[in-house]
């Protein structure tokens, strides 16, 4: 123990902030930061980075998501989609432990998501207060917080992990740039850089591709992929179903249920997609197969509405 | 009068001295909480808190009787703790909207304080002190309460910059962090209930708002990170307790408005530097706005 942590220790138990000490994360990344005082627990190798079993969630009494039955396997991209208000935030608020199923079991890696510290959340780019007066580089090393535990500065290992995670999303440059002075795409790429950052070994995107242009969904993409070579698990929630079909290894159709989970060909059926979106989606016979034309801002038609 | 000597004059009295240091640590100490209330968007809570000591206060005005001043202090303390977390409680039930939420406690309680008040005669003119502040009647033990809360104050703000940090940029990565993000928030709100209660005498109820916001929110201005926002803001609040003090001497008007009124002319003039600042980058777009007067 060092002569730091004889003195903050009592400290931290007197505020009754000690948490209980468990195993260790899974190593992704070779550097690891010394004398860290909190990690996660051990994954079981058996087990998917992700299985819902015969999930529910509810706001309030009102049913947000019912009866989500799948396993995802470790370094599978997954995309889910689903009309707005279908359930894709409730999902991934479920699967980071930040809302707890009405009914169900989830298992992140074999635990329950709460005992994981390499789960890594980017919120929506609109929930986040740009004005806020932090650097890039400062939003990039608070990833490393929750591995330090309280009343601990980061140390050099945590500061390098951070410029390394700035330099894999390509945005080194930025590293003390005020957030308010960033594009829509280095946002995104900052949040990424946090996650690699946070060694997160699943990551999940709350609609990272929304109000982005075609050269940043690109690189963030990119990204996603990189994220998945390193051996994390990439679940995004997305709106573009022609980028759910081609750029992720499982796609998840969601309509305040499962409508389909599977592979892309599976599961973007013609007719898995009336019954998520309803009248919001056109489909048109071509020679070439159907064409989708979709309406982004449409709340989908919900099963039992349909004849 | 030469000018130093109008500088020094001051201090030959020791209630000067004495309330010249109770402004300088209260304008650092609410200038460095602050930044939290304005980055946290708590500044309608923070008036409600001071607002809501008043009951407090005559209830420890009936108990202990109107010699006792420092039994007061621990009334007004408890009461601006006890209110702090009762609405913080009260606005994350959902059920009402949050500003909705605290005007309901803020009018109720302030209301309770004056009823209660009313029922003493000879109590007017100490509320009026307690309204608007009066940093001459500082005693030795106030001062010496103001250094300790205030120090403790800043403290603990330094021992959990991380947590704060994180809590109030990004709540959910505390939370996937395993935080206990609802402890740090509530201990930022009993330290900004804090920092109401110690500060109460040097500007008053009234005018309490104005040094939780206006010092923090001209550093913003000029800052780019929250470690330069609070070191900026804190010399701006110190600043405007002893120049205020100053004003509040030599015009003769009242302490705790002498000290808002240049806290509130800084600001001004900082928005007009920046202003000028913004303007002069957009038409040099080469320059990006990152000056040495930011660089931090």
């Amino acid at each position: 123990m060092r002569a730091a942590d004889r003195r903050t220790r009592p400290l931290a138990r007197w505020f009754g902030l000690q948490w209980p000490s468990v195993g260790s994360c899974r190593a992704m990344h070779d550097v690891q930061a010394p004398g860290r005082a909190r990690s996660g627990v051990e994954h079981a190798a058996c087990c998917p980075a992700l299985r819902f079993q015969h999930v529910s969630a509810e706001y309030h009494g009102v049913p947000a998501l019912e009866q989500i039955t799948l396993s995802l396997d470790v370094g599978k991209r997954l995309a889910v989609v689903g009309p707005n208000g279908a359930g894709k935030s409730t999902f991934l608020a479920l699967a980071a432990g930040l809302l707890a199923p009405a009914n169900g079991t989830i298992e992140v890696f074999g635990h329950a998501p709460l005992a994981h510290l390499c789960i890594s959340y980017l919120p929506q780019r609109a929930a986040v207060d740009w004005r806020f007066p932090v650097t890039v580089f400062d939003v990039v090393l608070m990833a490393r917080g929750g591995r330090m535990g309280p009343l601990r500065r980061p140390s050099r290992a945590d500061r390098q992990i951070a410029r390394d995670a700035l330099r894999t999303v390509g945005i080194a440059d930025l590293a003390s740039r005020r957030i308010a002075d960033l594009s829509g795409g280095q946002q995104q790429r900052m949040f990424v850089a946090r996650a690699f950052a946070q060694q997160a070994e699943l990551v999940l995107m709350d609609e990272p591709l929304a109000a982005l242009d075609v050269h940043s969904i690109t690189e963030i993409l990119e990204l996603i992929d990189k994220l998945s070579d390193q051996g994390a698990t990439p679940v995004v929630a997305l709106h573009d179903l022609g980028i759910a079909g081609q750029r992720f290894d499982r796609v998840l159709l969601l309509d305040r249920q499962m409508v389909g989970y599977g592979s892309a060909e599976d599961v973007l059926s013609p007719e898995r997609l009336r019954r998520a979106y309803g009248s919001c989606l056109r489909m048109i016979e071509t020679e070439e197969g159907v064409l989708m034309i979709q309406d982004t801002a449409c709340s989908g038609g919900h099963i039992d509405e349909l004849p | 009068m030469s000018f130093l000597e109008m500088v020094v004059f001051p201090f030959s009295y020791p209630f000067m001295v004495r309330g010249l240091l109770a402004a300088v640590i209260v304008g650092i100490v609410c200038s460095v909480i602050g930044c939290y209330v304005v980055l946290r968007g708590m500044a309608f809570l923070g008036s409600a808190v001071a607002h809501s000591i008043l009951p407090g206060l005559a209830v420890g005005f009936l108990v202990e009787g109107q010699d006792d001043r420092r039994g007061l202090f621990w009334w007004a303390l408890g009461t601006s703790v006890f209110v702090a977390l009762g609405v913080g409680a009260i606005s994350r039930r959902g059920r009402i909207r949050e500003d909705s939420a605290i005007g309901i406690v803020f009018a109720g309680m302030f209301a309770l304080g004056i009823a209660l008040i009313s029922t003493v005669r000879g109590f007017a003119v100490d509320l009026v002190h307690f309204l608007f502040g009066n940093v001459l009647a500082v005693t030795a033990w106030d001062l010496a309460v103001i250094g300790a809360f205030g120090g403790a104050i800043l403290l603990l703000v330094g021992l959990f910059y991380k947590e704060f940090l994180v809590i109030s940029f990004d709540p959910t990565l505390g939370r996937t962090q395993r935080l206990p993000v609802r402890l740090y928030q509530n201990l930022l709100l009993i330290l900004m209930a804090l920092t109401v209660a110690v500060s109460l005498q040097t500007v008053g109820v009234g005018l309490m708002l104005a040094m939780l916001v206006t010092p923090p929110s001209a550093a913003l201005l000029l800052t780019r990170r929250l470690p330069m926002m609070m070191a900026a803001s804190a010399g701006i609040g110190a600043l405007s307790g002893l120049i205020g003090l100053y004003v509040s001497f030599y015009v003769g008007i009242a302490s705790g408005a002498a000290i808002v009124l240049v806290a509130t002319g800084l600001f001004l003039v900082l928005l007009a530097v920046s202003l000028v600042r913004s303007r002069r980058r957009h038409a040099f777009p080469a320059n990006d706005g990152r000056d040495a007067f930011t660089a931090g």
